[in-house]
């Protein structure tokens, strides 16, 4: 498979007033293949968000190159294809919705590729479809629950048909059951599609379903590697302001207390089928 | 609170309110050109005739008719005031010590408050059958032929759409803002008119911090959009003229002309 994202020492700095006032991230490398699902994850400051925002050409880095799907994001020209092929969706589901209805919404990236409208209505319905949200098509945005407004941003992401996701904590702002809808639309994405995913998260049980967890503290990338590998790794994720899963904690209490259950289980269901 | 209309918009299904919102808007400005072209009162007269026969076609309830003058009332009851008794000419109807009421000043009192009158009136059925949104798509196609100019058409119309977007958001923000400044004591009730306006400071303030946060933020939501300003951009609904909407149009200029040279 080849890569979508490739980070090459990448560092980034805020500057104010001319001066460097903060290395939000230091030489960091990074590959992400096509296809994969990455949780990228790291206590606040830790430089996640800044690096999202590297991946579609929002921020430039300092030094070092990002590539997207063989594109260069520090190359003026290249800027608008990297964007529509990195969709990006934020935390609050209200500041990123620009219009006032929600198919108007969905159809705002459409319209500003300059696709033809008879396809723009096409590609709003099909997108509205596979989030779920058919049935809305002409609510107005702030009627909507949360999780409705985030499956909606996804949706105006979607129908660029993007490569890829890039998702700035999602969840953060919504309650469980919009959370769950949320993560849905996103594995879905994933699975069906075939979008890469990154996912920044703040939540550790969401991670369990990446294929790979990226960890991040101070600018730097401290873990990279499959789900239980982190967890059952050696590195403290509390010190990194970090918390390991329920699931997994108890699985590590079970087995301390001698229980022989296999360190690598994700799955509440597995975890249950080897203890009953 | 979620039932916030802008401009009055009636939702209905009329000849007026299925017209394109170009051709709308360039009908208003047919019939504003028209009523200044009024020179009697016969034509005032037929200009109304017309303005009821097409309020009663798109099916607004009557109390609509007069409920926009409402708040330019003063505007035109000053008007009339004031050209009864400082326009002097004619008859002398009446002295109210050094003042004069004459006849040329109820003349044209009359005749400006008539105007002003069927002006508001005639906008009013416009903007009630139009809704905010289609009302920005018609400003900004006829902008457009005056980019050249400098006039920023998508650019307004997008302001109207965002603006648009986020007053119920705001609203709602307001609302919990009042609150919170509320269980902390604040007092936005009581007072007199300046005390109140200075109580209002703690709603404001943080009100217009998170609006620029959510400027800040929906911008680059809209650049990780791929928006780039209007160049380029293409509509989902594109605006169609149909027949009726040249009817439309013609119906308006027909007005204007025949009055133009009847001379009424």
């Amino acid at each position: 498979m080849s890569n979508i994202l490739e980070l090459k020492n990448v560092s980034f700095d805020y500057f104010l007033n001319g001066e460097t006032a903060l290395r939000a991230l230091d030489d960091i490398s990074l590959t992400i293949k096509k296809g994969e699902y990455i949780a990228l994850i790291g206590s606040n400051g830790s430089g996640k968000s800044t690096l999202a925002r590297l991946l579609n050409a929002i921020l430039v880095p300092t030094s070092g190159e990002v590539w997207v799907d063989g594109l260069l994001t520090s190359r003026e020209e290249h800027r608008w294809e990297i964007r529509r092929r990195v969709g990006m969706v934020f935390q609050n589901p209200d500041n990123q919705i620009v219009a006032t209805t929600v198919e108007e919404d969905v159809a705002f990236g459409l319209e500003n590729l300059g696709i033809d409208s008879s396809q723009i209505s096409r590609r709003v319905t099909e997108a509205l479809e596979r989030v779920g949200l058919s049935s809305f098509r002409h609510h107005a945005p702030h009627l909507l629950s949360g999780g409705q407004k985030q499956r909606l941003a996804i949706a105006g992401i979607i129908a660029m048909r993007p490569r890829c996701l890039v998702l700035d904590e999602p969840t953060a702002m919504l309650d469980p059951r919009g959370r769950r809808e949320v993560l849905d639309t996103i594995q879905r994405m994933n699975r069906q599609e075939g979008v890469t995913v990154v996912h920044i998260t703040h939540f550790m049980e969401e991670t369990l379903e990446a294929d790979r967890i990226v960890t991040m503290d101070r600018g730097k990338i401290v873990q990279n590697g499959k789900p239980e590998e982190i967890f059952n790794g050696e590195t403290d994720l509390y010190q990194l302001g970090l918390e390991i899963p329920v699931l997994l904690r108890l699985n590590r209490i079970l087995r301390s207390e001698g229980l022989d259950i296999p360190a690598n289980i994700l799955n509440l269901n597995d975890l249950v089928n080897i203890l009953c | 609170m979620q039932s916030i209309t802008l401009g009055h918009y009636l939702p209905g299904d009329s000849f007026l309110h299925n017209l394109d919102p170009r051709i709308k808007l360039l009908c208003l400005l047919v019939l504003i050109v028209t009523l200044f072209l009024v020179r009697t009162f016969w034509g005032f007269m037929f200009f109304g005739v017309f303005i009821i026969l097409i309020f009663s076609a798109s099916k607004l309830p009557w109390r609509y008719f007069l409920r926009g003058l409402r708040p330019v009332f003063f505007i035109i009851f000053f008007t009339l005031i004031l050209h009864f008794l400082f326009t002097d000419g004619g008859r002398v109807y009446l002295r109210l010590g050094p003042l004069t009421v004459e006849e040329a000043g109820v003349f044209m009192g009359t005749f400006m408050t008539l105007r002003l009158v069927l002006l508001v009136i005639t906008t009013l059925l416009i903007t009630l059958t139009t809704s905010p949104i289609s009302f920005a798509d018609g400003i900004e196609y006829i902008l457009r032929p005056f980019r050249r100019l400098g006039i920023p058409g998508h650019e307004i119309a997008m302001m109207m759409t965002i603006a648009l977007r986020f007053i119920p958001t705001l609203m709602e923000e307001s609302d919990k803002i009042r609150k919170a400044q509320m269980a902390r004591g604040a007092d936005f009730e009581t007072g007199n008119i300046f005390r109140r306006a200075r109580n209002l400071v703690p709603l404001l303030v943080p009100l217009f911090v998170s609006a620029f946060r959510r400027a800040d933020e929906l911008a680059i939501a809209m650049e990780a959009r791929c928006y780039r300003g209007g160049e380029n951009r293409t509509k989902m609904r594109e605006l169609h003229t149909r027949p009726r909407d040249y009817l439309g149009l013609s119906v308006s200029l027909g007005m204007m002309l025949a009055i133009l040279f009847s001379g009424v």
